[in-house]
């Protein structure tokens, strides 16, 4: 679009400036409702959270309560006696933050293994990483819910909180792109001044491989706080439970619920990936491009 | 491992080779215990009348595979899980393509509309299933409202089995996220020279997208698929809180049929043949994906 060309008598239309100016506008002509529709199910979602009950079923549907009634916070996070949803909210929390530092941790080493060490059998297990990402975790439920109930793991957190510190094919995959576009000169200049592997991969690796392991960080945070299927499995009691899990309990049969409560505590519930999401999004979206998929 | 002539290794290769295989460990006990374990223990357990005990296990051949391939809802949870897959991989690629494009262009602003349009699928989970119960309600919902407007009757949605597939699909292109940015990433890597010369060449904006952008995006394309190929097998969440398989089977697709014989009838030796089978059908689909990728993925030359 950069072409230098007469400035003879072009219509404005199809002059540069023209064709710009109208890609600008059609550009912004998508953007724009595209973006209103992507934030719509969080609107509706918050708007319902702060209606009365009333106002719920009113029809036509506003997007903008007209009293916002603040009250369905508390109410909701309180109002069902067997859902306690502050214990949820510690279970969920500490099974998140376990998971992202095992998941770090254990992806790390691997990722600088395969990224930078030479090994007989590397190539092999490469493909195994690569194959394994394929693999439907969901699917491997029924095996590994009888060998957690072997090990006595059942209605604690360990079926959920142990296996993160065990690799995420996915994760390696990733963070090993990362590494591989570190220059090799810094690698061998620490190795001539007598540094390990290990001192190599904490001094020179992880610092410079930030962006990637606050994007690990965030998709891990993500993954961990809305996942469902495994503590609907693995958790009996209801103090052990984690938040999706409880906000499911709110949902009663098929349109009886209290939906103004529900969506307020799913509204609290959202929060804190929103805020991982909006202060990590910079790393996020950078760390994936830099990493990059090309293999 | 590999057969392979190998050198007499020196020491301190030796010692490399070592500390390569103590990073990978955890990664390694973790891939034999949660997941090849796993897998051929289920191949074994499948072929057994496993209920709930491990302790009288019977074995009984292929019976829970003839029991299942006699089942008519088995088949009908094959064909929705084929035709949910075959609608976000068309329509979620496509759009995470278009989104990809739109983001790709050098407006003021653009990486606000990056993070909105992420926003979903961070947010998807058990919280926003239920926000799309609401939002998919007939009589009540935006979305059939808004569809009023304009003056559209808008469907029953999930309510509906024949609208309920179609539905969950919509849904889920609100979080094409992962794959968007994935193809924005490939996008920003093609050269720019390589449109410079198209354009000197004469070539318009469809001719560019046609002959540059494709051609250059397609190892990503190809990535993007497989990914959401597998990841459209694993939709348990918006079925367990919005469908539970309704109405009638027209949602019960293979991992909740699973879920259900494994956690509610407790015919686990059954879902162990189930889960098998998914096996088979996502690693036919891989396979044929790599057979046809070899028509249209083009490789810049550089070896593999």
């Amino acid at each position: 679009m950069t072409t230098d060309r007469p400035k003879k008598t072009v219509s404005w239309r199809k002059s540069i400036k023209g064709r710009r100016a109208i890609g600008i506008f059609i550009t912004f002509a998508l953007l724009i409702p595209l973006g209103i529709l992507f934030v719509m199910p969080f609107i509706v979602m918050v708007s319902t959270a702060l209606k009365p009950l009333n106002q719920v079923f009113a029809f036509p549907p506003r997007l903008i309560p007209e009293t916002a009634q603040w009250q369905n916070f508390p109410d909701g996070w309180y109002g069902y006696g067997y859902v306690d949803f502050t214990t949820c909210t510690w279970n969920s929390l500490k099974i998140t933050v376990n998971n992202i530092i095992g998941n770090l941790v254990s992806c790390t080493l691997a990722a600088y293994a395969f990224a930078r060490l030479k090994a007989r059998g590397k190539n092999f297990f490469f493909a195994i990483v690569l194959a394994t990402m394929l693999l439907p975790n969901e699917a491997l439920v029924v095996p590994q819910y009888v060998l957690f109930n072997r090990f006595g793991w059942l209605d604690t957190h360990l079926p959920l909180m142990v296996p993160p510190w065990f690799g995420w094919p996915f994760f390696i995959f990733l963070l090993r792109q990362f590494f591989l576009t570190i220059p090799e000169e810094l690698v061998d200049a620490a190795k001539i001044d007598g540094a390990g592997h290990a001192r190599i991969l904490l001094q020179i690796f992880v610092p410079l491989s930030k962006p990637a392991l606050a994007t690990l960080a965030i998709f891990a945070f993500i993954g961990n706080w809305n996942n469902f299927f495994g503590p609907l499995l693995y958790l009996r009691t209801p103090n052990v439970q984690t938040l999706p899990v409880c906000l499911v309990q709110y949902q009663g049969a098929y349109g009886n619920t209290d939906w103004h409560l529900m969506m307020a505590v799913a509204t609290i519930a959202v929060i804190p990936v929103l805020l991982i999401f909006i202060f990590g999004q910079r790393y996020f979206v950078e760390g994936i491009a830099t990493s990059g998929v090309k293999g | 491992m590999l057969r392979r002539k190998t050198k007499p290794v020196s020491a301190s290769a030796k010692r490399e080779e070592r500390i390569f295989y103590l990073f990978i460990l955890p990664w390694l006990i973790g891939l034999v215990v949660f997941s090849i374990g796993p897998v051929f223990g289920m191949l074994g357990l499948s072929f057994t009348d496993w209920r709930i005990s491990l302790d009288d296990l019977q074995f009984i051949g292929l019976d829970n595979y003839a029991k299942l391939f006699a089942d008519p809802i088995f088949w009908t949870s094959v064909g929705n899980t084929l035709y949910i897959v075959v609608g976000r991989v068309v329509f979620g690629v496509s759009f995470a393509l278009l989104l990809a494009i739109l983001l790709n262009q050098k407006v003021p602003g653009i990486a606000f509309f990056r993070a909105v349009y992420y926003l979903p699928t961070v947010t998807a989970g058990v919280a926003v299933a239920l926000v799309w119960i609401w939002i998919f309600n007939p009589r009540l919902g935006i979305l059939n409202y808004t569809l009023k407007q304009i003056g559209i009757q808008g469907p029953p949605w999930i309510y509906s089995s024949q609208w309920v597939k179609p539905s969950l699909i919509l849904m889920s292109l609100f979080s094409v996220g992962p794959i968007m940015i994935i193809l924005l990433a490939g996008l920003q890597g093609v050269p720019k020279e390589l449109y410079e010369s198209a354009e000197i060449d004469g070539a318009g904006n469809w001719a560019k997208f046609h002959s540059v952008t494709l051609p250059l995006l397609s190892p990503v394309l190809f990535f993007v698929i497989i990914i959401s190929v597998v990841s459209s097998f694993q939709n348990f969440t918006e079925i367990r809180v919005m469908t539970e398989g309704g109405p009638g089977e027209s949602s019960n697709v293979m991992i909740w049929y699973l879920w259900e014989n494994a956690f509610i009838f407790l015919q686990l030796g059954v879902a162990a043949a189930v889960a098998w089978i998914m096996f088979v059908i996502l690693m036919a689909l891989t396979g044929l994906q790599f057979r046809l990728g070899r028509r249209w993925v083009y490789y810049e030359g550089e070896a593999r």
